[in-house]
């Protein structure tokens, strides 16, 4: 049975939670109906809506269902930059390089459409400086229309000091967005004593299924609806509701958050050997964040000499399930964006590998990993760098 | 795999015939268009997909290989300075000389790979004396020996050519059809892959800049202006825009292409006849003759897709040097040579001069 170590890209479903998901894509009835058949979806809706609340700490007026992450931080980037121009021109905005894509190109596209863009430098563990931050919002604070900096890096691990982030925004009134995606059910996550105005969070990544997740927004906030239509989700987002998948949804969120405390001790442990191991095995490669705060379930690396490509697929034709970062269009891997944020070259940000833990990992899955790493870090080795 | 029907079928017949087989799709451009365009260009993301496709229908993995940056430099950036060099390359035999046998088979035997299988017509056989030999395609309208004429003893035993015994396109069409591939209709490609709207010219112009040169006849009379020497191909004939006519009246081609000066030289088109070529750069595809040194009889190819004619060749003083009894017409520097013995493959060089039959022309 083949290994699978990249549960950032996806997790499997959580068996509890596909049976919730499977007992209720029967139930007839749209959740926005009057008549009796609504009412009992609504009430799914509903009791999800709660659960999910009470996973991230949240009221629960604030949880607007969507698809999913990338659904999720472009309303509230496009969203948000559009509420706050309002009044008066707020243009710029101001994101992480390291971002994931679904932040970076909607923040392009408000560049597109007529916003300045700053972007927050991150040290070489991908720690983002806050001085700079600081620097920059002390001339221009008044023309920030908001920030969007993610929980943690879905590349990296590494997770961001929020409190410290937001604590700076607050001081001068702008609204701070978090994608949490991949930290939500890894590490705490507390939407009311964040103060963030909106937080992007997903099934999927949870052992929920695809196509469900959820956009945090804080009562206070103001968003203008990116998809129009019934109004539904308080105006901010239209379309039927998916009663099933919500509860999936909420089952999957309330099992991540009642079990984090000891999941993410056992993470932490598997991670330790899966870091012990690897650089055991290849004394140089960087593991890549470094010392820097990280989330449990993330071990990433780079190597020197060889491209992640053929370590992945060595690995994987030993049964062994591993990721160079994020899934890239037609397969393609670019070197990451991430990395080369953090100061590597080209050579060496093509050489990553990403393992990441999800409910289903045991030790005995990290054994398969460092038994297949050795001949498929020489393979990769002798193939070198493609270019 | 390209996302081409032969390249699908070729992975198929491997299959069949037992082989473990994984596709890989080249990734040769950092900025895929989206999707293709009739029968022009290759490696968008479209064709990708495509490759993908035909791979799960196949039942075994996929993966794409970036050879973005090697492309570039060994195919790309060789091509536009051989065009600057006054030269007319082949980009299809540059990728299978540096990239498909070359660093992505060096790649794929690193990873634990024994061949490279792809769809191309031709046949890799064992000769009667043992050795490996490549063999023109049964289908002479799809052979590509051609192509493959750069390969070596070395190359050739680590590549699969499934196709070559197939008597027709048609029939891979219709294998592939059988076979439930949905690329079974796809138009074929062909152009060179990294110039998607076909125009070589215009698409050089943009990267070697415009400069303003002059056609000369062969005694040197100026003729016309033109905007840049690398839009000039030996042999060409269109596009010249000479305002005065030839005093004869006939048309005139262009004989020769002089990239220091940013001059073009054209003349009648008997002046374009060649009896001998020759080049330092060649290989043996195979077991080369026993002694080169000693004249032999061959056919001679200069074009992907012309016929082959009756030729002598030696190799003297380094260089591979062919004889033609019958002169060639229109052939320039920096075209590959090849050199059949019946259907075999015996080996190519890329040309590096020529000798007209009309002396006057030179």
């Amino acid at each position: 049975m083949a290994v699978y170590l990249d549960n950032a890209a996806t997790t499997p479903i959580r068996p509890e939670v596909l049976e919730v998901l499977t007992s209720h894509l029967g139930v007839i009835g749209n959740p926005s109906a009057v008549n009796s058949f609504g009412q009992a979806a609504r009430r799914l809706v509903e009791e999800a809506r709660e659960e999910i609340a009470r996973a991230v700490n949240a009221n629960r007026n604030e949880v607007i269902f969507l698809s999913g992450g990338t659904e999720a931080d472009n309303l509230a980037i496009k969203g948000l930059f559009e509420a706050r121009n309002k009044d008066a021109p707020r243009p710029v905005v101001i994101s992480v390089a390291t971002e994931h894509h679904a932040v970076v190109e909607a923040v392009e596209y408000l560049e597109k459409h007529g916003a300045d863009t700053w972007w927050i430098p991150v040290d070489s563990r991908g720690v983002l400086n806050l001085e700079a931050l600081s620097d920059f919002l002390a001339v221009r604070g008044g023309d920030v229309a908001l920030i969007s900096a993610m929980w943690a890096n879905n590349e990296t691990g590494v997770v961001t000091d929020i409190p410290a982030l937001v604590a700076l925004a607050s001081a001068q009134g702008i609204p701070v967005h978090s994608d949490a995606v991949a930290a939500f059910g890894h590490v705490p996550v507390d939407f009311a004593a964040s103060g963030l105005a909106a937080l992007s969070i997903t099934a999927h990544k949870i052992g929920g299924p695809v196509g469900i997740g959820a956009l945090l927004v804080s009562r206070a906030t103001e968003l203008g609806a990116q998809i129009h239509g019934g109004g539904h989700e308080r105006g901010m987002r239209s379309g039927t509701l998916n009663a099933a998948g919500a509860k999936a949804f909420g089952k999957a969120a309330s099992i991540a958050v009642a079990e984090l405390a000891e999941e993410s001790s056992r993470f932490s442990a598997l991670t330790a050997q899966v870091v012990a191991g690897v650089l055991e095995i290849a004394p140089e490669a960087r593991f890549s964040r470094g010392d820097a705060d990280g989330l449990p379930n993330n071990a990433h690396f780079t190597f020197a000499g060889c491209s992640g490509d053929s370590m992945l697929f060595l690995l994987d034709q030993a049964g062994v399930a591993v990721s160079n970062g994020s899934a890239c269009q037609a397969g393609v891997a670019a070197a990451s964006h991430v990395l080369l944020a953090m100061g590597r070259d080209e050579a060496e940000a093509s050489g990553c590998l990403r393992i990441t833990l999800g409910w289903q990992n045991t030790p005995r899955d990290i054994e398969a990993l460092l038994t297949a790493l050795p001949q498929a870090l020489a393979g990769a080795r002798k193939a070198g760098l493609p270019n | 795999m390209s996302g081409g029907v032969d390249s699908a079928v070729a992975a198929a017949r491997a299959v069949e015939a037992g082989h473990e087989v994984v596709g890989v799709h080249l990734a040769l451009s950092r900025m895929p268009g989206t999707l293709r365009t009739g029968s022009r260009g290759c490696c968008t993301i479209e064709d990708s997909m495509d490759a993908q496709r035909a791979a799960n229908i196949l039942g075994i993995p996929y993966y794409v290989w970036d050879f973005s940056e090697r492309f570039k430099a060994d195919v790309v950036d060789d091509f536009i300075a051989e065009y600057q060099a006054g030269r007319t390359p082949n980009p299809c035999m540059r990728c299978n000389e540096r990239i498909k046998f070359a660093a992505l088979l060096e790649k794929a035997i690193a990873l634990g790979f024994d061949a490279v299988c792809t769809g191309h017509y031709a046949s890799v056989i064992t000769g009667e004396s043992g050795g490996l030999e490549l063999h023109r395609g049964l289908d002479a309208a799809k052979d590509q020996s051609y192509v493959l004429g750069v390969l070596t003893t070395e190359q050739l035993a680590h590549s699969m050519f499934p196709l070559g015994a197939t008597a027709s396109k048609a029939e891979v069409r219709a294998e592939a059809s059988a076979r439930g591939l949905a690329v079974a209709q796809k138009p074929d490609s062909y152009d060179i892959c990294f110039i998607p709207d076909g125009d070589t010219q215009g698409w050089l112009s943009e990267r070697v800049g415009e400069a303003e040169g002059e056609i000369v006849d062969r005694f040197g009379e100026v003729l016309g202006k033109h905007l840049g020497a690398h839009n000039f191909t030996v042999g060409q004939r269109k596009g010249l825009n000479i305002g005065k006519p030839a005093a004869d009246g006939r048309p005139r081609y262009v004989l020769e292409v002089q990239p220091r000066s940013n001059r073009v030289v054209v003349g009648p088109q008997e002046a374009l006849a060649v009896t001998e070529l020759a080049g330092s750069r060649f290989t043996w595809c195979g077991v080369g003759p026993a002694n080169p040194s000693v004249w032999f009889d061959c056919e001679v190819q200069v074009r992907a897709h012309s016929a082959s004619e009756p030729a002598t060749a030696a190799v003297v003083e380094g260089e591979l040097v062919v004889k033609l009894p019958k002169p060639l017409h229109g052939v320039a520097p920096g075209q590959t040579a090849v050199i059949y013995v019946g259907t075999r493959v015996l080996g190519q060089t890329t040309i590096d001069r020529t000798v007209a039959a009309d002396l006057v022309a030179s």
